[in-house]
């Protein structure tokens, strides 16, 4: 068996047990080791995108376990997808973090990995309760990273995050404990196989897909639960908010397995035809007017997370293979985009002194053209403006859907690209030309501050020019996944008889 | 027995709801402990009710099933985990706001 899938898994965990183990040293061992786990993370998960980009389906099974029975890992081309840009995300925010942010509260370098850990862990597992342990070790990782700082305003917007997640995953083991009392198994594949054969508890099986989607659709903000991510998101320190640019899409990742794998096939349980659909393009209005209603540059940031989680809820209601392949390539430009824009509101905030990240009359930030040209560059890609990522996924995404039908999400996909050019325009004159004029006399800061997000917003710039072979990927990607029969078979198929 | 199982998990769920939307911290981390409990219980029921089987094939006529009592478990202690987390943190909301109201203000009166 090769052991490869088991890596994103034990890279962070022994990163974050190390990095305990040095917590009275010096911060720069520290710093080190974390450094040297997003590095490795990114090479495994490079080389996992790569076998996996072939079709193949890896199975690990943990202890060597039949798979039914003991968990497995699997890594499809959706899975290995979201390791990379897992990785590509932590890499820059955890270097960001060496800049001095992770001396603003203890065992940032603890927590950081632990949340790599339950993310790769969400992404990878292929048995539902495992899911939830993975959940919930990636939240109270986040609930720790989101304390980072402290301060009132952290622990107010915190509070209301561990007390919904809290209840969330309550709701998520009555979901859990409904499917195995009917079905007898929460392995996916056997789930899936299982299903399909349980006529006499369609009620029961409904309901439990509907609660499942409740708590997947807290963890992705999606309406009416999207509420306490722009409070939370906005308050966090920047390399915490880069980091958690992934979390709202492990939810999307969630309800995208779920429903290819158990919940589509069943008919009676058919949310993702009814419901998906409006509730992401009510999703896109209210972030387009959180956007235009954003008082400070994180709070806006905090609501373009909310929008591309719309949207790409918005491809996968659709559920065709064109639909979730648009929703796929714009998946990685959204995160990439959110994470870099959010360390480099940090960088500006940090030259506007008391006015910190307020749209509002302020000094000019001592490097204008630079921030400023920076800025300009993530504007255009977060609102999915020629030539960038943004507007290639946008594009497909309305292709994918033709008009008569799609009349509403090509009204509300349009109007919220308005909303967000509007709302970014109005950051940027706001920040940049509508200033006092003077500037703060501060330390000059070292070039090397603003790499982390050049790199992300540079990431974005590659998703464009590599634009063929990323969709393809992408749309492979989305057969893979409407196609289960791969999955199944490699689960459950594959185990060597004695 | 399934009906006074069922009620149990009802009652706790309700008490749990009712005290989760409360303002204040303190009966908000109650109704947060309640309902873990009756998720757990709930967990456990999956299984269907057994009694006087245990969980090991072949050691009596009947059989329980030991993957529910597995996952309860691994819920009791993540649940347990979570609630001193959220006591913690409610101290820590409260020293900081200097009030003990979910939102850190007292609202209008």
């Amino acid at each position: 068996m090769n052991h490869w899938p088991i890596l994103p898994l034990i890279l962070p965990l022994m990163a974050g047990m190390v990095n305990l183990l040095l917590t009275d040293r010096a911060i720069e061992r520290q710093r080190m080791v974390s450094l040297v786990c997003g590095v490795a993370l990114l090479a495994v998960s490079l080389g996992l995108l790569a076998s996996a980009a072939t079709g193949e389906i890896a199975v690990y099974r943990l202890g060597d376990w039949p798979a039914p029975f003991g968990i497995v890992l699997v890594v499809d081309r959706l899975s290995a997808l979201l390791l990379v840009i897992t990785a590509l995300l932590a890499l820059p925010a955890l270097v960001h973090a060496c800049g001095g942010d992770d001396r603003r509260g203890r065992n940032f370098h603890v927590f950081a990995p632990l949340l790599l850990l339950g993310v790769n862990g969400a992404f990878l597992t292929g048995d539902l309760f495992n899911l939830f342990v993975f959940f919930e070790i990636l939240l109270i990782a986040s609930y720790c990273l989101a304390l980072h700082g402290g301060g009132a305003e952290r622990v107010r917007a915190g509070l209301h995050y561990v007390v919904l997640n809290l209840i969330g995953s309550a709701l998520f083991l009555v979901g859990v404990g409904v499917l195995y009392g009917l079905a007898g198994t929460l392995n996916m594949a056997d789930l899936a196989v299982r299903g399909a054969a349980l006529s006499g508890t369609a009620g029961l099986f409904t309901a439990a897909s509907l609660l499942l989607l409740v708590v997947f659709g807290l963890k992705a903000a999606l309406l009416p639960l999207h509420l306490w991510l722009p409070a939370l998101y906005g308050s966090v320190t920047a390399p915490v908010a880069a980091l958690f640019a992934i979390m709202t899409k492990v939810g999307v990742y969630a309800i995208l397995r779920t429903c290819s794998l158990i919940f589509h096939p069943f008919p009676a349980a058919g949310w993702t035809d009814g419901l998906l659909p409006p509730l992401a393009l009510v999703t896109l209005l209210a972030a387009g007017i959180g956007l235009l209603g954003a008082p400070r540059l994180r709070l806006l940031i905090a609501y373009l997370v909310v929008l591309s989680v719309g949207m790409l809820l918005a491809g996968i209601g659709q559920f065709t293979v064109a639909s979730i392949g648009a929703a796929l390539y714009y998946l990685p430009h959204s995160t990439w985009v959110a994470g870099g824009m959010f360390l480099l509101a940090d960088l500006i905030a940090a030259e506007r002194g008391q006015h910190d990240d307020h749209l509002v009359r302020g000094p000019v930030p001592a490097r204008p053209l630079l921030l400023g040209g920076l800025f300009f560059l993530g504007a255009v890609a977060a609102a999915g403006l020629p030539p960038l990522a943004g507007f290639v996924g946008k594009l497909l995404l309305l292709r994918a859907v033709p008009i008569p039908g799609g009349v509403w999400l090509w009204g509300t996909v349009l109007l919220t690209s308005l909303m967000t050019l509007v709302a970014l325009s109005r950051a940027g004159s706001r920040l940049f030309w509508g200033t006092t004029g003077e500037t703060l006399a501060r330390a000059e800061e070292s070039g090397w501050r603003l790499v982390p997000a050049v790199l992300l917003l540079a990431l974005s710039v590659a998703l464009s020019v590599g634009a063929a072979p990323a969709s393809r990927y992408a749309e492979a990607a989305a057969a893979q996944l409407l196609s289960p029969g791969g999955y199944i078979e490699a689960v459950l198929g594959g185990e060597e008889k004695p | 027995m399934e009906a006074l199982a069922s009620l149990t998990v009802a009652v706790l769920v309700a008490c749990g709801v009712y005290l989760v939307l409360r303002a204040r911290t303190f009966p908000v981390a109650v109704g947060l402990s309640l309902l873990s409990y009756a998720i757990n219980l709930f967990l456990l029921f999956t299984g269907r009710l057994v009694s006087g089987a245990p969980p090991l094939i072949g050691a009596a006529d009947r059989a329980a099933d030991p993957l529910p009592q597995a996952l309860v478990l691994t819920a009791i202690v993540i649940g347990f985990g979570m609630t001193a987390f959220v006591v913690i943190l409610a101290l820590r909301a409260f020293g900081q706001l200097g009030s003990d109201h979910v939102d850190g203000r007292e609202g209008e009166p």
